[in-house]
């Protein structure tokens, strides 16, 4: 008789609807939590024809794009420890990139709209990054045009090295440098994924 | 605290909205909920790594439930002399209640004993740190969760055993 007292009182048979009202107050958290800029992060995990994606955003913008295969939870990790620790799921702050991003698989959208926050990368890697945005729909740079275009006509491996450390992929185009010989080049997310997106592209 | 805040919901929402029902009742439980997690946000990246993060939850979720059942009883009607203690449970106290008539009977506890086991049955604290979080020693932590357990077992064990077979 006594285990069936301390058995009710430590383990629940009200977990589903226990958890249900978490579900509920954990939305309320998020939002309070935004209102009083509380927070250091939200993320979102999305699907997409290259995988599961995990969308991670500050308050300034979108600032992460993870592939599945970088393993979400090592990168929510990571970024913890990189912009801070106050990290929160949220499925609405996402809407609008989600969206954007639908479209662009759909071959719709050339260009996305929402803003991006490139805090996780500096110096010459955040130059390349920039001029990548330059990059249009459809079409692709070599690693020495992108080097030339960034300001270091010789930096041709670092290039290499920026794009494999894109914080945003597919938002901010690594995908479109290729190798100058006509390969595909490396990719983060797989070169399966890169195939992927360069054929949406030029089949658009 | 390195990692992310999200893994403390995750891992001890539940168990810290059980507390807080044990402890106020179901209408004040989600506001001391909210009030909790939120305290702890922001506090969330000064918290040692090594820190006990559920000890450290049921901490603030302690304190801000008296601040709850203190706001509840500045709104209460005006009387002639203050109620012996605030009355436990909210409107509806029984509601998404595993077990109504064992969570009516814990509402009906001292505040003392009602915190004690809710902190070592319901969260899972040693005495030791139930002790730390009420106030007072170990020992009369332990003694205290024992009172209310020997009450509850009075109050709730004609439906327990129909209850739970």
């Amino acid at each position: 008789m006594s285990d069936n007292l301390i058995h009710a009182l430590s383990s629940p048979t009200d977990s589903d609807t226990v958890g249900a009202d978490v579900t509920v107050l954990h939305a309320r958290l998020v939002e309070s939590a935004s209102a009083t800029n509380s927070l250091d992060l939200t993320y979102r995990v999305v699907d997409s024809p290259v995988g599961r994606l995990l969308l991670a955003a500050t308050e300034v913008g979108l600032t992460r794009i993870a592939f599945e295969s970088e393993g979400h939870d090592a990168v929510l990790g990571s970024l913890a420890t990189r912009i801070g620790p106050r990290i929160l799921h949220d499925d609405k702050r996402f809407d609008e990139i989600a969206r954007e991003l639908d479209d662009y698989f759909d071959g719709h959208r050339h260009t996305f709209d929402i803003p991006v926050d490139l805090r996780l990368s500096r110096g010459f890697r955040l130059e390349v990054l920039r001029h990548l945005r330059d990059i249009p729909f459809g079409r692709t740079e070599s690693y020495a045009q992108v080097a030339a275009s960034a300001g270091n006509a010789k930096a041709v491996r670092a290039v290499g090295s920026a794009c494999a450390t894109n914080p945003i992929p597919i938002v901010v185009p690594c995908h479109r440098v290729v190798r100058s010989d006509g390969g595909l080049g490396g990719y983060l997310g797989g070169t399966a994924a890169k195939r992927l997106l360069l054929d949406i592209e030029s089949a658009a | 605290m390195k990692r992310p805040f999200e893994q403390a919901v995750t891992e001890h929402g539940t168990v810290v909205l059980r507390v807080c029902r044990a402890v106020l009742g179901v209408e004040e439980a989600d506001d001391a909920w909210s009030e909790t997690f939120l305290s702890a946000l922001r506090a969330w990246p000064d918290l040692p790594d090594d820190a006990d993060v559920r000890g450290w939850l049921i901490t603030i979720a302690h304190r801000k439930a008296i601040d709850v059942a203190r706001a509840r009883a500045r709104r209460a009607a005006p009387v002639d002399r203050l109620p012996e203690r605030p009355a436990p449970q909210g409107e509806r106290p029984d509601q998404a209640l595993p077990d109504d008539a064992l969570w009516s009977a814990l509402a009906a506890l001292p505040d003392k004993q009602r915190q004690c086991v809710a902190y070592h049955h319901v969260a899972g604290l040693p005495h030791t740190e139930v002790a730390a979080i009420v106030g007072g020693t170990p020992a009369a932590a332990r003694r205290a969760c024992a009172d209310g357990i020997a009450r509850l077992r009075l109050t709730y064990a004609s439906n327990e055993v129909s209850s739970h077979v």
